[in-house]
Parts: C-alpha cells; structure tokens; sequence
C-alpha cells in the first residue's frame, strides 16, 4: 500500500519516519489498523522472537497475519483506550535498550509516543511509520475536549459542538492538534468541510 | 512620583484609560518608519527616568486593576496557570527575584523583610501583609509562582533549560495575544514559536534562542513586540476566542479612534539562580489609536508601519480585515515630515501635525 507524503508543515507538527528493524533483545511494537502492514514489512523469526505486539485493529483483519509471525507476546486490544493501561504496564518494565515502534494513525503514534517519553524511553530508542487513515486528534481551544479521527476541516467539536478549524500546531503532551472557533467574527458563517489535505 | 492606582476594568464596559503620563512613558514598539521581525534584544539595566525601562518590574497605574482581571480569569479558568512537577524551584527563585526587586524599586508600595528563612512580604496597593516560610509551599495560599505572579503585572513563562533548548514548563497567562498556555506547556522554543509566520525562514529563532542560553544571572535582557486589540482587553485567549473574536467586527470610522488599541507587550529574560530556569515575563501596554496620536511622531510612524508592514504579519496578529479602517484613520496624523530614529516620544523637538488635506 502506498504512504501518505504528509505537506511541509509549521515546527510543532511531528514528522513520521519508516520502520525498521533494529538491533537488540527487547522489542516492543504499538500499532492500530494498517500499522499492521509495517510490521508486518519488517518482521523476521530473530526480531519477533524477542518481540511484544500490541495491536488494535479497528475494523481491518490484520491480527492473524500479526500473530503468524510468532511475537513472544501478542495483546489485542478493542481501543487504545482499552490498551493504554497495558502499555503503560509495559513500558514501565521497559529494560535498557527497548526499543518502541509506533504505527498507524496519528493518534495513535501521538499518544503512545507521549507514553513512551513520560516513562523515560530516549526518543532515539522510539521509531515511527505513519499508515492509514490521515485522520487528526483534535483538541478544542475553547472546551478542551479531544475528538479523535478528525476527517475534516472544519469540524463540529464532539464535546461543546462550535465549528473548529484544524490547525497544524501540535502538541506532544496532549497528541493531539488544535481546534479553534472558525466563525467567531461571522456566526454561522462555515465553510463547507473538505478533506484536511485536500 | 506617587502612583494613583485607576479603578478600570478591561471587559464589560471597559473602563480603562491612560492618563497623560502613562501615555508619554507608553512603549511605543517602533525605532523607524518600518517594520519587520528582527532579533531585537538588549540588555535590560533600566532606562530614561518614568520610562517602563526603568525598573526590573514596572508598576503603573493600572497594576490594581490589572491584578483583579488576572484573579477574574484564573477563577473562571485555573488552567492558564501550570507548572509541571519539576519546576516548583523556579517558581521560589521566582517570587525572590520580584520580591526583592519591588522592595527596592519601590520601597513605599512594597517591603520585604527576611530574617532567615522566616520572610514577611507586604504588598500595600493590593493590601496584603503575609508571613510565610521560603521554599515551604504549606505556608503560603498558592504555589510560589502562582502567589507572586496574582500580584505582578504581566504574564510569566517560566522556561526550563535543559538539551541546548528551552521548555515551557510552567507559567501564568492571562494576557496573552492569542496563544495558549495550556496547549503549549511542555513544548521547546521552535514547537511553541511554531505558528509565528517568516521568522523560522529567517533565521531569528535560531539566532535567539542562542541569545537566551546564554544569559546569565544578574544580566537580564528585554525586547518589544506588538500587535492590535479592539477593546482594551487583557484577556485575548484562544479559549475565549469564541467569545471575544465578534468585538474585532464592531470597529466604525467613528469610534475607532477610542476602540482600536495598539497592544504593546516589554518582553524581559531573567536567569534564575536556584533552577537555572529563564523566566520570560510579558508586560502588556495598552493605548488607544486616539492617545497614541496626541504624539505627533507616533502619529506619522504608526502610519507608515501599519501601510506598509507585510500581509502575513497582518494577518497572523489578526487585523487583516481592519487594515482599510485603520489606514482611512491613521492617514490623517501623516503630514508627510521626517521623523526621529528610536521609540521616544521626542515632543519637543519633532514638529507639531501639518494639516493633512482629507482623502
Ligand atoms: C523564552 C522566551 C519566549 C517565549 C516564552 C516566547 C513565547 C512566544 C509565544 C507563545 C508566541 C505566540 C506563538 C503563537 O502564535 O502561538 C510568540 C510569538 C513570537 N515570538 Fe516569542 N517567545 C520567547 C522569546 C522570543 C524571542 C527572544 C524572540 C526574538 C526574536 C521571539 C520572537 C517572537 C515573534 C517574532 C513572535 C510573533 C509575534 C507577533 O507577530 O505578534 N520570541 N512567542
């Protein structure tokens, strides 16, 4: 499947890299839906013998693909929600020279990255490839409240319900993008929404 | 010189004015007829006598009110006010810093009296007399940060230095121009300046972000910058944005004279001695388009930077729309004469306003 070649953007906003397969008995590897398709890329018997899976499908059919591969552990999870207890479990434990593989959305790389750098993981032990939906996790400015798998630009805040407009400032602490009020100086005055990218 | 604190608000009805002085010892932010963004730092070892240089804190007439409007929004929001784990030092080396420097600066509005580490902090304007234990957080309301920033004008970054970087890591915002604490806590120098437009390419980041690593204690330095608010109000949040955002909309060619302030913030860099954190207080001046035209120097110059200053400046502070209206206005004060080099209002020497035919 071909990767999404994100635009040049402002600073804030994290850049994606491509897996691969890195030396070392420890291996951890967090990814939703199509981020199962680079694992899968780079998987050898020596690198999953030494391997923890954590993977949350959400919708697509990868997990027995993943699971053929023979991880020393493999975790299902319905939601990152539902895994991040585990994750966190997991890093915790986390012994020198782990190294972290996030793939999928943004979202999800966003916010097991921040569980990563909170449980002292260095950022060079940490690798990333971005699959899949193009989606954003958004934060209101106004609300604070976070709506994930954005699609659109502007959307409608699942929490207070303003029309927010997606911006590329980014923050690592929340994974998440901002959202702002886009018709506060014209009321109900909205564009139609598109594709972020488009 | 005695200062007579104004009763004002900055909201609702909007109470706020300058008196002559204030308006004369206004920060006006431009050294010539241009403007451009530019690695504009100095030492900061005080300056002209009644100027905001002058003192390591300025305090004016509007410190009373100003404190009121900050405990109005920290009531209403306590997340413009963090400080992560790590950085409750910083906010003691920082309630010592401004302690001690308004007890010097302006021994009859405030005392500090030290006697080990049993001090006794009085703050006259805003009638506080307190008695706490230094570098114990039991013995005072709130976090050292958050006690001393409810009564210092200004909002305060508080940056931890560490990986040749800096983070923000802690602060009081309540006056800012549209940015937000709460999103930006935790980010580096080039993530939180991520949103600024041109200066990246340009190189400035880089260059002052060498700049601040390397000041050192007892050297602080300062800079201006600026923007345009309708309305002299403080609060210009994103997460109010929603709600003030209408107020840019009401401009007229009849009031914006009185409604359309230009928002002035004197940027000043202290190393602190415990934490080595830098802490970066934002001191905001407001002066409506009205006052700011009774310097005739101003006048002209203001002109000429608004006409000429780049759109994407113009639109990242936000008044893109509001150009036209402006520029009808400030046309009005440009006779066209030459004007001085530097900020200062320079009233007896530059020449009173020619009458400029209307347009
Ligand atoms: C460490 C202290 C500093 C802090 C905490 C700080 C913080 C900020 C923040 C939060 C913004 C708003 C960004 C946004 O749109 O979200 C900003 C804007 C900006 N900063 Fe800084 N800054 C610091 C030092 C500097 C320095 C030394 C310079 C020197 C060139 C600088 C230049 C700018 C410029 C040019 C803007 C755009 C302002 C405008 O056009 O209104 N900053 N800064």
């Amino acid at each position: 499947m071909s990767k999404f070649e994100f635009p040049p953007s402002i600073k804030s906003r994290p850049v994606w890299g491509t897996l691969e397969p890195r030396a070392g008995k420890h291996h951890l590897m967090i990814a939703d839906a199509a981020g199962a398709e680079a694992i899968l890329g780079i998987a050898t018997p020596e690198l999953m013998a030494g391997t923890h899976i954590i993977y949350i499908p959400r919708g697509a059919d990868h997990a027995d693909a993943l699971r053929a591969q023979n991880p020393a552990q493999f975790y299902e999870g319905p939601t990152y929600a539902a895994s991040v207890s585990r994750i966190r479990r997991v890093l915790q434990d986390a012994s020198m020279g782990l190294q972290v593989y996030l793939t999928g959305t943004e979202g999800l790389m966003g916010q097991a990255m921040h569980e990563a750098m909170q449980a002292g993981i260095p950022h060079t032990a940490i690798q990333t490839e971005h699959r899949g939906s193009v989606a954003r996790r958004m934060q209101c400015v106004h609300c604070k409240g976070i709506t994930e798998d954005v699609e659109t630009d502007p959307f409608v805040c699942s929490h207070c319900g303003l029309n927010l407009f997606v911006r590329d400032h980014y923050s690592r602490r929340l994974a998440a993008y901002q959202g702002v009020c886009i018709d506060a100086e014209d009321p109900g005055n909205v564009p139609e929404p598109k594709g972020i990218y488009e | 010189m005695t200062i007579q604190f104004h009763k004002e608000t900055f909201r609702g009805e909007y109470s706020f004015h300058n008196s002559e002085r204030a308006i004369k010892r206004f920060p006006f932010p431009f050294d010539k007829d241009s403007y451009m963004y530019a690695v504009n730092m100095e030492q900061h070892r005080g300056g002209p006598a009644d100027s905001v240089y002058e003192k390591r804190f300025d305090v004016d007439e509007h410190y009373v009110s100003e404190m009121e409007d900050r405990a109005l929004v920290l009531a209403d929001d306590p997340l413009r006010c963090q400080s992560l784990p790590h950085m409750t030092l910083a906010g003691w080396d920082l309630l010592e810093l401004i302690m001690v420097s308004k007890s010097e600066d302006y021994p009859e509005l405030f005392e500090l009296h030290r006697d080990g580490d049993q001090w006794r902090w009085v703050n006259k304007p805003l009638g506080i007399d307190d008695t706490f234990t230094f570098m114990d957080e039991t013995t005072l309301p709130y976090g050292p940060m958050e006690y001393i920033t409810r009564q210092t004008q200004g909002d305060f970054c508080v940056l931890d230095q560490r990986d040749d970087n800096l983070w923000m890591d802690a602060g009081t915002v309540t006056t800012q121009a549209d940015w937000s604490l709460d999103f930006d806590i935790g980010m580096n120098f080039f993530e939180w300046h991520a949103p600024v437009p041109l200066a990246h390419e340009k190189g400035i980041f880089v260059r002052a972000l060498k700049f601040l690593l390397n000041i050192q204690q007892g050297a602080p330095a300062r800079r201006l910058n600026w923007t345009m608010t309708v309305n002299p109000l403080l609060d210009t949040s994103p997460e109010n944005y929603h709600k003030w955002g209408i107020q840019k909309t009401t401009l007229t060619p009849e009031n914006i004279g009185s409604k359309q302030h230009l928002r002035v913030e004197l940027q000043t860099f202290f190393r602190l001695p415990r934490s080595n954190a830098l802490v970066f207080p934002i001191r905001c001046y407001l002066c409506s388009f009205d006052d700011l035209m009774t310097v005739p120097k101003w006048g002209r110059r203001l002109h000429r930077v608004i006409r000429d200053l780049p759109v994407e400046l113009a639109t990242y502070k936000g008044f893109i729309d509001n150009r036209p209206m402006m520029l009808d206005y400030l046309s009005k004060f440009d006779d066209g004469q030459p004007t001085s080099l530097g900020i200062w209002p320079d009233l007896e020497t530059e020449p009173p306003l020619k009458v400029v035919r209307s347009s």
